[in-house]
């Protein structure tokens, strides 16, 4: 789209009061008869981000969901609106009654004051779905598009490569005309297509891991390890309020944080320093792996992209994964690091990430991690660890987990060393004093 | 003794004050130590920017902590002159302008910058017509308060920034918000304004902090070099227990501002009606909505040396001001006053009441009663010479 043409976009938003939305279901309406579970998780989606707006009124219809907007600000909601996954893209919609005359006059307002310095191709796209009114959809164009272009002189007809459509849909209960189409985000509804547990660090990729899982039909819960004292209590807001973004897009995620600091220690202890990564990765996937299967999750998620990080070579991979029964999903395994940062501003997690606070990985970092661990000799040192068992029940034991939600602060039970101690303030945030 | 100067300062909220006392008692800690008790004071910096932010209705990232108006107004103006040198060094601003951006552009024109002082009208307003005509090629930015300070007149900063922001782009726009907020509506976003001054003590906050807007992609010289804080454009162990408060105050004169306007527009209604009857006193401050803030009534009581008249006025318990605050001190005519062409005589004769949200109907009765006595006693005066 040309910069003029967006620009003109922009403007006709501002200038025409809307009645409503029109948001596009995609490739879920071809999926037969589970359809409906879709579109009813689409549904409840849709209903949760219009909380703010009680306004708002929602109708699902065959392949899209209506939202009339009552009063409530369309490009506002509309952004908001913009994440429910499943939906394609999103129309703000004016609504006349469906009588020829006032279907002409909403039309010359909805086109409103088209700049007459230049030429816009323009064209009306009429169609008659209520097939009792006595004008049929090539007929309409005619009698709509006339009175038009006598209003707006900038517009010049050119059916083939408008950069004006307006869509000119005739009902029963209402016409309803738009021109302008908002891409959202796709995929499939949140959770139609089960749970799996995502491991989140705080860094670039696993939020973006995160949000190409969920974009996909998955729910996902967040697992933190963290190796306090040897990472800081910031690295744990970071990543708190990374889940706050995620959860922007599923209304709600749960975090689990897992005290990592024995495991690290005692894997630390073997002295094989260039395997240390190696050996890390594969607990904190068993971890994962036992929480997926007290919350019912069935896949694990993580960030990896290939060839990286000494991590995520093949053989690292390779190693690492064994680990685990379950499916690991890399949804960005392919990706470069370019297209990982823009989706990530895109998603709104990259400043979050960046932030500079210790986090569970980058402590014990050898200076020369494996790039190719030996299978064998990493289950030896495994094997020769008495305590690791229990040290991984007992970390899922202590996990401690959060229900992050976009608007609410985090709650969380004060640790004992503050309210023991003489530090009489810290954990206490009064809400009243704002 | 009833108060009627809040346009010098305003009495804080209860809860302001409960606030402050709260937060600066429990956390002490900097926001800069990484320890939990530094975290939680980030927290509660973060949310004091969040809510003034959505008080004002522009990004967290655009708010900048200050010690107050005084610094916003310095930082804004000098930080841009300085940060843009390479653009050009000239500035506009009026000839009625509070001190802080008035001595600020002298002292920019002593270093070597060029200022155009706008004059203004009877009213006090300058037009987008002169601001139009003044711009060069080599202008940075231009200055224009929201509302005087003095005599409450309001200048047309919405029809200013969209001057600039069409005509001229480049051309920064500050604007010194301290006594408009809360009381006139003025959207940031949608005025073209690229940088904007608050003070909290004018809003019933405490003293000794305010803020600066500053719209996402302008950058400021900073004025104090240090550790960095407010992502180095303010360095200085931020003051959490007054950020805390600020954010309070800015929140409830936002929340308040529509029913605030029409009470306060109702009592200088009574109160300008009341004075009009008084054929001694020269009014300075206009009826019409358009032309003057709602909180400021001015006036001048020409051959009356005003600190007496204030004296008096408080003998019979009632606090007002003779001119701003910030220059009081000094005997000489106002500034202002002589810019909107008053005679010398009746700018050194200036009084200033200035209206709170907690003031009645009944308060301005028997202000209005007292300001009677005080002008019947002085006609006897003059009538015993």
């Amino acid at each position: 789209m040309c910069t003029a043409c967006k620009e003109f976009k922009g403007r006709e938003m501002t200038m025409t009061s809307y009645d409503m939305l029109l948001l596009r279901f995609g490739e879920i309406t071809i999926k037969g008869k589970n359809r409906s579970r879709f579109e009813k998780a689409a549904l409840a989606h849709v209903k949760s981000l219009l909380k703010p707006y009680p306004a708002t009124k929602v109708i699902r219809e065959y392949g899209r969901i209506y939202v009339e907007l009552h009063g409530e600000p369309a490009r506002e909601v509309s952004e908001s609106l913009k994440h429910v996954f499943g939906i394609t893209s999103i129309s703000p919609v004016k609504v006349s009654p469906s009588r020829l005359e006032d279907i002409i006059s909403a039309a010359k307002e909805f086109v409103g004051s088209v700049p007459a310095d230049r030429h816009i191709p323009f064209k009306v796209n009429a169609r008659r779905v209520w097939k009792e009114f006595p004008y049929g959809s090539q007929e309409m164009n005619r009698l709509v598009g006339g009175p038009i272009l006598q209003a707006a002189p900038g517009l010049k007809v050119d059916v083939h490569h408008p950069e004006l459509e307006l869509r000119v849909e005739i009902r029963e209960q209402g016409t309803y005309l738009y021109s302008e189409v908002i891409p959202a985000a796709g995929g499939f509804p949140l959770g139609t297509n089960g749970k799996a547990m995502l491991l989140l660090s705080g860094g670039i990729d696993s939020p973006v891991a995160g949000w190409s899982a969920m974009r996909r039909g998955l729910e996902i819960e967040c697992v933190h390890f963290h190796s306090y004292p040897f990472t800081s209590k910031k690295a744990e807001e970071k990543v708190i309020e990374l889940a706050k973004v995620l959860s922007r897009y599923a209304g709600q995620v749960k975090l689990h944080l897992v005290p990592f600091t024995e495991i690290q220690t005692s894997l630390a202890g073997t002295g094989q320093d260039n395997l240390i990564i190696t050996l890390m990765r594969r607990s904190m996937l068993r971890i994962a792996s036992l929480l997926a299967e007290k919350n019912g999750a069935l896949a694990l998620v993580t960030g990896d992209s290939l060839g990286q990080v000494a991590s995520q070579t093949l053989p690292s991979m390779n190693v690492i994964g064994r680990a685990t029964e379950l499916p690991l999903l890399r949804p960005l395994v392919m990706s470069d690091k370019d297209e990982i940062i823009s989706l990530a501003k895109r998603i709104g997690t990259f400043d979050l990430s960046i932030l500079p606070y210790e986090d569970c990985c980058t402590l014990f970092v050898p200076k020369s991690p494996t790039t190719n661990p030996n299978l064998r000799i990493i289950e030896k040192i495994e094997a020769g660890l008495n305590g690791l068992a229990e040290q991984i029940e007992t970390a899922v034991r202590d996990t401690e987990t959060l229900i992050i939600k976009p608007h609410e602060e985090v709650v969380r039970s004060s640790p004992d060393d503050i309210s023991s101690g003489n530090m009489a303030g810290a954990g206490t945030i009064d809400n009243n004093w704002f | 003794m009833r108060y009627f100067d809040h346009a010098a300062t305003t009495p804080p909220y209860d809860e302001v004050t409960r606030t402050i006392a709260e937060v600066m008692a429990l956390h002490y800690g900097n926001p800069s130590s990484l320890h939990r008790l530094g975290e939680e004071s980030g927290k509660l910096l973060r949310r004091a920017r969040e809510v003034c932010a959505g008080a004002l209705g522009v990004l967290p990232g655009e708010i900048v902590f200050t010690s107050g108006a005084t610094e916003s107004n310095n930082m804004a103006i000098k930080g841009a002159a300085l940060q843009y040198v390479n653009r050009g060094k000239h500035l506009i601003t009026t000839v009625t302008e509070h001190p802080s951006v008035y001595e600020c552009c002298r002292q920019l024109e002593q270093w070597g910058w060029e200022v155009t002082f706008l004059p203004v009208n009877k009213e006090g307003k300058v037009s987008v017509e002169q601001v139009d005509e003044a711009i060069r090629k080599d202008t940075v930015l231009v200055s224009v308060m929201h509302v005087n300070n003095e005599t409450g007149s309001v200048q047309p900063v919405a029809e200013i920034g969209s001057l600039l922001k069409e005509k001229y782009p480049r051309v920064l726009f500050h604007v010194d918000g301290v006594q408009g907020f809360g009381k006139i509506e003025l959207p940031i976003k949608e005025s073209g304004i690229d940088l904007y001054s608050l003070s909290a003590h004018k809003l019933r906050g405490p003293k000794g902090i305010g803020l600066l807007y500053v719209r996402d992609g302008v950058t400021l010289q900073p004025l104090l070099a240090g550790g960095g804080q407010e992502e180095g454009r303010r360095p200085g162990t931020e003051n959490i227990p007054y950020a805390v408060g600020m954010s309070k105050a800015i929140r409830l004169a936002k929340e308040g501002a529509p029913e605030r306007a029409v009470h306060l527009r109702l009592l200088k209604d009574k109160l300008i009606r009341g004075i009009a009857t008084l054929p001694e006193l020269e009014l300075n401050s206009a009826l019409e909505e358009t032309h003057g803030a709602p909180h400021i009534v001015h006036f001048s009581y020409p051959g009356m040396k005003s600190e007496a008249f204030l004296h008096m006025l408080e003998e019979e318990g009632f606090l007002v001001s003779t001119r701003s605050a910030c220059s009081s001190k000094r005997a000489e005519p106002s500034r202002i006053l002589l810019a909107m062409g008053k005679s010398p005589e009746a700018a050194a004769a200036g009084i200033r009441i200035s209206l709170g949200e907690e003031h009645t109907e009944k308060d301005i009765a028997d202000l209005l009663e007292a300001l009677n006595k005080c002008v019947r006693r002085v006609r006897n005066l003059k009538g015993e010479r």
